[in-house]
């Protein structure tokens, strides 16, 4: 009984910490750069296949990846923001139309992305093993991978958080989120925060996938879409440019999702639509929202 | 007879009161003049009425029947209609068509489309847009979009005519001109409550003022009352340049 | 006058490209016959999106949702119904379910709508899935495939008909309401039109012709899947398509469906493999070049040509 009410607690959280990690950057490209990114799990995507890659074919272990791959996925997301997003901000006579267009240059960019990998690494299925050995923890026994990832994205939280509350840079990136014209007012450079916070969300996708690699052998070109749609799940349940909100809420669905998988497999993203659902039907703004 | 009676009106955005417990009421053939500095709540208190917003609290009573929380199509079939401070025309569409949307859907009793040509020729010529029919109301000058703005409300046969700052952005021969239209939609029996800040305007035509203040009823009135009321005064600091002798 | 019989060249146009099209069984080959009737279902979609998504200008992702609808109530039915039936029902229940989802979701913001209708194909392809598996037992269904000729036939009666409705609707006061909604759904409310019913009206009307043509494609396969019933792209494509032709009247997503379908039955015979990374990039040279797609592209020419904006037809 214990065993079982441990498995849930730290599948919630490992499941919560890659959600939270997915959500907050999906929150920062869509609450500060105003682009609704579907291509958003397209680099989770990229992640796990770029641990995949340099596992299998390099030896290197994916924490080290982690720390590799990170200032990489930044920079991908910061070249594409100020290629592609900034043109489209500077041609589009509203911003109700920037966001239409930006969202469709994503779907565009989702089919790229997607493409590339299947010419890359292929369809078939892919997995690697990585500390797969189990070890035990308060009487009950895990997977080592597992309990490795989950203190890694707890680690990666902890500091991404500390990053935005602590620092000035963080600082203004809150604000962004929160307000952009007023940001704006207050002497944020706003084209730099655009192309910023686009990095960082990219970053964070790249990040969460590497970690998904580790736990799981289900590695496809194919697999970005349902987390894309987690992340706008989450995004919604934690409030839009809400950066505290999307953690919780990361969080909160992993909770949900672990839980409804042991009951029904298979019905997790049911669950997680229905919520959806819900959510938008009864409080769009969040649940955190004031 | 009283046309419309507010009663406790109020209505929260994220703790602060855009409109703090508001009574008033307005009598058949009245024009109201609704005054006040930016912020005081004018708009939110014409958006409570119209049922863009629903309030958090108090009663709106329309002809003696309750309107407040209704949908906007609905108040709006039931006899008021409404002008926006920011003009909301309908771009690509014709001057002749926005009034048909007008009769169309706002008047519950209009059926037979044999009338309509008749019926909306007159109403363009009423506001004075008469042989635009056909022109695109993106193509007009700000004050034919605001007659636009006036013909379609007209459309929908109102016994209570909201404007919202319908004069703002016009020159001194577009005021007089919306100043004489009003009194000419009064004539018709349509009663009038206008937002606005432009003085000379309120003086001249309104029988009655009431005065906003961080959403409260600061003060109501005639016009010459209002001018000397000490607490208006004190909040408009001297923007009574206009003097009803000066008009 | 010029702008009459420019309507009426246009209209001989199209009665002639119908005759064509009518004949079409009796003097080209099979595989020709199934290359138009594709070509059909994409623009029947389009065609259908944009009877909701262009004048209210929410951008609706859930076609798939509506199409795939469409095909599962025709793999259930087919067999013990006949086809004109199981198409109906097909689109009747498409209908139902926008008509539902709309009224829950059409007051959101359109952002979150879109969002959410991205989410509604996932839900519903996911729960199939679910059910298939728990419930049914075996993943998929077989079908009984139907002749190519009936098959086209079928999808030109649901062409026309999304025709005729698209017509009849932008003249109607039904679509009076419409337009404006679409330029200004504040004032359309407020000068007594019944914004939410008028929008969810709309959006079942286009997820009837949706549903409907998924009806009819699920005969040409044998077998269909929550995957191939449910495929986004099917949501990402008639946007595309409508974005490229645009949306000003009723020829210009004609034609840009029918020149996007043709391209991409093209690619995808020639490119397999790399056919999304060419549809992915045409859609970005699309957006961010023509955002207001060929018709936009021929209004600007127009504009230069003559120093001031033309009238449409």
């Amino acid at each position: 009984m214990f065993v079982k009410f441990l498995d849930i607690v730290i599948g919630s959280l490992l499941m919560g910490g890659i959600y939270a990690l997915i959500a907050v950057g999906f929150s920062l490209q869509y609450g500060v750069a105003r682009v609704l990114n579907v291509a958003h799990g397209e680099f989770l995507m990229l992640g796990a296949f770029a641990a995949w890659s340099l596992f299998t074919l390099g030896g290197i272990n994916p924490i080290l990846s982690l720390v590799l791959c990170a200032p990489v996925f930044f920079l991908i997301g910061f070249l594409i923001h100020i290629t592609l997003f900034k043109r489209l901000k500077r041609s589009s006579e509203s911003l109700a139309v920037f966001e239409g267009n930006s969202m469709l240059a994503s779907f565009g960019l989702m089919f790229i992305v997607q493409n590339l990998a299947l010419i890359i690494w292929g369809a078939p299925v892919k997995g690697y093993s990585y500390l797969a050995y189990p070890i035990s923890f308060l009487g009950a026994v895990f997977s080592a991978n597992r309990m490795v990832t989950l203190v890694t994205s707890i680690i990666i939280s902890v500091v991404f958080y500390l990053f935005l509350a602590r620092t000035r840079t963080g600082k203004a990136i809150r604000a962004a989120a929160q307000d952009p014209v007023a940001a704006a007012h207050m002497g944020v450079s706003i084209n730099k925060m655009l192309a910023l916070c686009f990095g960082f969300g990219t970053m964070m996708a790249g990040l969460a996938g590497l970690l998904v690699s580790m736990t799981s052998i289900m590695v496809t070109p194919f697999m970005g879409m349902e987390y894309t749609l987690i992340a706008m799940i989450v995004v919604v349940l934690g409030g839009l440019g809400n950066i505290k909100g999307s953690f919780i809420g990361g969080f909160i669905l992993g909770l949900v999702g672990t839980i409804v998988s042991y009951i029904q497999p298979g019905l997790s993203m049911v669950a997680f639509y229905l919520i959806f659902l819900l959510l938008l039907l009864v409080k769009p703004a969040g649940i955190l929202a004031k | 007879m009283k046309i419309l009676d507010v009663q406790g009106l109020r209505k929260n955005f994220g703790g602060l009161a855009a409109t703090a417990d508001v009574d008033f009421h307005v009598d058949q053939g009245e024009i109201v003049g609704l005054i006040g500095p930016n912020g005081a709540g004018k708009t939110t208190l014409f958006n409570l009425i119209s049922g863009a917003i629903t309030p958090d609290a108090g009663i709106i009573m329309f002809k003696d029947k309750k309107v407040s929380g209704l949908k906007p199509y609905r108040i709006c079939r039931a006899g008021i209609a409404r002008t926006f401070q920011s003009v909301q025309i309908f771009p690509k569409m014709s001057v002749f068509n926005h009034v048909v949307i007008g009769l169309l859907f706002g008047d519950h009793r209009h059926t037979t489309s044999a009338s309509t040509t008749e019926e909306v020729s007159q109403i363009i010529e009423f506001v004075g847009l008469s042989g635009m029919n056909e022109l695109r109301a993106a193509d007009l000058t700000l004050a034919n979009q605001k007659r636009l703005e006036v013909a379609r409300a007209l459309a929908t046969q109102p016994e209570l005519l909201l404007l919202d700052e319908v004069m703002a952005g016009l020159n001194p021969t577009e005021v007089a001109e919306a100043m004489e239209l009003v009194r000419k939609i009064r004539d018709k029996g349509i009663t009038v409550i206008m937002i606005e800040h432009v003085m000379k305007a309120i003086m001249a035509i309104c029988d009655r003022v009431i005065v906003l203040h961080h959403g409260e009823k600061l003060a109501e009135g005639k016009p010459e009352e209002i001018t000397r009321n000490q607490s208006v005064i004190e909040v408009y600091l001297g923007e009574f340049t206009c003097l009803p002798s000066e008009t | 006058m010029k702008d009459k019989t420019k309507k009426y060249s246009l209209f001989a146009g199209f009665i002639v490209i119908l005759l064509l099209l009518i004949s079409l069984p009796s003097y080209a080959s099979s595989y020709r016959v199934i290359f138009v009737t594709n070509i059909l279902m994409y623009v029947i979609l389009t065609l259908s999106w944009v009877i909701f998504s262009g004048p209210t200008g929410y951008i609706s992702l859930a076609t798939a949702a509506f199409f795939g609808i469409g095909v599962y109530t025709s793999a259930v039915l087919s067999g013990t119904l006949s086809l004109p039936f199981v198409i109906i029902i097909g689109a009747l229940a498409s209908f139902c379910l926008a008509f539902v989802v709309g009224s829950l979701t059409l007051r959101l913001r359109g952002m979150y709508f879109t969002m959410f209708t991205f989410a509604l194909v996932q839900l519903i392809s996911n729960f199939a899935h679910w059910y298939e598996v728990n419930v049914t037992g075996t993943v998929g269904r077989l079908v009984l495939a139907l002749d190519s000729t009936i098959i086209y036939y079928s999808i030109l009666v649901v062409f026309c008909l999304v025709l005729l409705a698209s017509h009849f609707i932008k003249r109607s006061k039904f679509g009076l309401a419409l337009q404006s909604i679409g330029e200004s759904e504040e004032a359309a409310a407020h000068s007594g039109i019944n914004v939410t019913l008028v929008k969810v009206t709309t959006f079942a009307i286009s997820a009837f012709f949706m549903g409907a043509v998924g009806a009819v494609m699920t005969m040409r396969w044998s077998y269909v899947d929550p995957p191939t019933a449910f495929d986004i792209r099917l949501s990402f494509m008639p946007l595309l398509m409508a974005i490229f032709g645009g949306m000003g009247n009723l020829f210009s997503p004609i034609i840009g469906s029918s020149i996007f379908a043709y391209l991409e039955e093209i690619l995808t015979t020639k490119f397999p493999y790399y056919y999304m990374l060419l549809f992915g990039g045409a859609m970005l040279l699309v957006i961010v070049f023509m955002p207001h797609g060929i018709e936009g592209v021929f209004r600007k020419l127009q504009k230069n040509n003559k120093g001031q904006l033309s009238e449409k037809p």
